[in-house]
């Protein structure tokens, strides 16, 4: 098998996944936080796959999340909460709905792209902010009650629950992401990333790629989605909106994009910092948000993976 | 009803107008140098916030109040463009949209610290103001003004590009900036010049905005969506481009919204995302 020695899982990865075990037990206050950290890192795990391997930027990523979150929060609304199937029927209509737009996608340069993505998110938005009857509108979908998982653990208010869910769901996916890159598919991805003119040549269908990647992407937004309607039991317009595509793109591009885990680490950085500098004020947070853009952008390309990746390197060498 | 339909095209035209002045400068900077400035409509905001502050601070007149925002934005887009974007125009498109996005919201932050979230009131002088009726149909004497001045503007860049040194230059840059830069053309300052005159031109158009679209410090991305299809649509090659995407854009902007108000702003981004299908690389082709 190509790239097997690539895939091979090393022990920085196995400390990484420690993180959110120990924090479970350190933390224990923390958790309906943390279970929301880990929503927005599967999230950004789904746009790294759409950015980081196939090099689409996206304006509009958040268009599956809300979908997701509307599949299953609607399911729960009208009184079938189981939750893991929930998070199927999420998938697949977040799956559905980026097979269709990637179509649009395959067909445009970037500039093409992304207006497309921002109106595809801006258009479902909107839709879901004018059928009131169904989504509630503004106001937000309530009455989403999720039975217990498995039929044995409630979702508490202590987020008990919420948190070990979202993290087991978060690890199956990445696990997933993660044989996915390193597969043959993966490589072939990777081609069209390094050299998208190239790729016809050697007989490989640059289209068919992106299109299998954008939805593979839509479906794991699709379930950070209902993971976050399930968690919360609630549906808010907001997961739809401008502000999240906006925010899991800069989370992944703080993280590092084109690494699984840039997308993790960008997550939770960006959520403390969130959670300390909002308080001051929610427009002093956005300025600071740009700043940091536009500093990532002229002097840290890459993001704290590629410092780490480099550092290491650094540090390797001289034993080599 | 009759009547009513060339009302309603009548303000799309206007609308369509507005957009094209806001959108051209994005036109050129994507057509010169291949980049995709999000801020762009944070120059047209900054104009619009420098109409009202001389109006209501200094009792400037509107039309002076228009030049000073022109002036403004020049300015502006030509500081910003020497201290900032020079840095990005040769990487990625998504690092010139991270970073767009960024100035955006440095933007947006600015202006609510500075003048707070709210709506910013323009007074117009009593002669813009009501109705004026031309061949039995009443139109608004505002829009008919904006269809006027950006009328003038069109055709005045048009002969900037076509019968100017400069605009032989910008139309050269933009066909083949390798082979321009060979025939000694400076390429660099060519873009800043016309860099500064597009941050002008929506600066100019931020300030006639106001009455239109409003103006409160979410501007630059509110209306982001159609400056950005204003120029895939139109392409990037030439002036008639644009204007045209921009036109179509209004007229249907405003139409759905009066006869389909439940939607809302669904039939414009159906429009777009149906027009990008069709013409995947704009009207008149385009390159990058």
């Amino acid at each position: 098998m190509i790239g097997v020695a690539d895939a091979r899982w090393t022990r920085y990865e196995s400390a990484f996944w420690l993180l959110p075990v120990v924090a479970y037990f350190a933390l224990p206050t923390y958790r309906p936080f943390g279970s929301q950290i880990l929503i927005a890192g599967l999230f950004a795990l789904s746009l790294d796959l759409v950015l980081g391997y196939a090099r689409i930027v996206s304006l509009g990523h958040a268009a599956f999340f809300g979908l997701g979150a509307y599949a299953a929060g609607l399911l729960a609304h009208h009184g079938y909460g189981e939750p893991l199937s929930g998070l199927v029927v999420a998938a697949v209509v977040a799956a559905l709905a980026g097979a269709l737009a990637s179509l649009l996608i395959v067909r445009g340069q970037d500039l093409t792209r992304l207006i497309v993505t921002l109106g595809v998110g801006l258009m479902l938005y909107e839709i879901a902010n004018r059928a009131t009857s169904i989504t509630g509108g503004v106001d937000g979908l309530p009455d989403v009650s999720i039975k217990p998982l498995f039929g044995v653990f409630r979702f508490d208010i202590d987020g008990n629950t919420a948190y070990l869910y979202s993290l087991c769901v978060l690890f199956v996916v990445f696990c997933f992401a993660r044989r996915l890159v390193h597969s043959p598919f993966g490589l072939s991805l990777r081609g069209v990333r390094e050299g998208e003119r190239r790729m016809p040549a050697i007989g490989i269908s640059v289209a068919r790629k992106l299109v299998i990647v954008y939805t593979i992407g839509a479906a794991i937004a699709g379930i950070a989605g209902a993971l976050l309607a399930q968690t919360t039991q609630f549906v808010g317009i907001d997961v739809l909106g401008f502000a999240r595509s906006a925010d899991i793109l800069i989370m992944l591009v703080l993280g590092g994009a084109g690494y699984l885990y840039g997308g993790l680490v960008g997550a939770a950085i960006f959520m403390i910092l969130q959670d300390r500098l909002s308080d001051l004020s929610a427009a002093y947070w956005q300025f600071w948000l740009g700043m940091l853009l536009v500093l990532l952008v002229l002097f840290a390309r890459g993001g704290v993976m590629a410092v780490l990746v480099t550092l290491a390197a650094r540090w390797r060498k001289p034993r080599a | 009803m009759l009547n009513h339909l060339i009302g309603i095209l009548f303000d799309g035209v206007a609308y369509g107008s507005l957009l094209f002045l806001i959108s051209i400068g994005l036109a050129v900077t994507l057509g010169l140098m291949n980049f995709i400035n999000l801020a762009h409509g944070a120059f047209a905001m900054l104009g619009g916030y420098v109409c009202v502050l001389a109006m209501t601070r200094a009792g400037v007149p509107f039309f002076a109040a228009l030049v000073i925002a022109f002036v403004a934005g020049g300015v502006a887009g030509a500081v910003f463009e020497r201290l900032l974007y020079r840095h990005v125009y040769r990487r990625s498109h998504l690092d010139q949209v991270l970073f767009t996005i960024g100035l955006v919201f440095m933007s947006i932050a600015s202006a609510s610290y500075l003048f707070g979230p709210g709506q910013q009131p323009v007074h117009l002088p009593a002669y813009l103001t009501g109705q004026v009726r031309i061949a039995g149909i009443d139109v608004g004497a505002y829009r008919l003004f904006l269809i006027g001045v950006v009328a003038v503007i069109t055709i005045a860049l048009t002969w900037l590009v076509e019968h100017t040194r400069f605009g032989a230059q910008v139309r050269a840059a933009v066909d083949n900036r390798i082979a321009a830069e060979g025939l000694g053309i400076d390429v660099a300052r060519v873009f800043s010049v016309t860099f500064a005159l597009g941050s002008a031109l929506a600066a100019l158009g931020g300030g006639l905005a106001i009455d239109v679209l409003g103006l409160d410090p979410t501007f630059p991305l509110k209306y982001i969506v159609y400056f950005l299809l204003v120029v895939a649509v139109g392409g990037a090659r030439t002036i008639k481009g644009p204007l045209i995407a921009a036109l179509i854009l209004g007229v249907f902007d405003v139409a759905g919204k009066y006869y389909v108000p439940q939607v809302g702003s669904f039939v414009i981004y159906a429009l777009m995302v149906t027009m990008l299908v069709i013409f995947p690389n704009g009207l008149f082709g385009r390159r990058g």
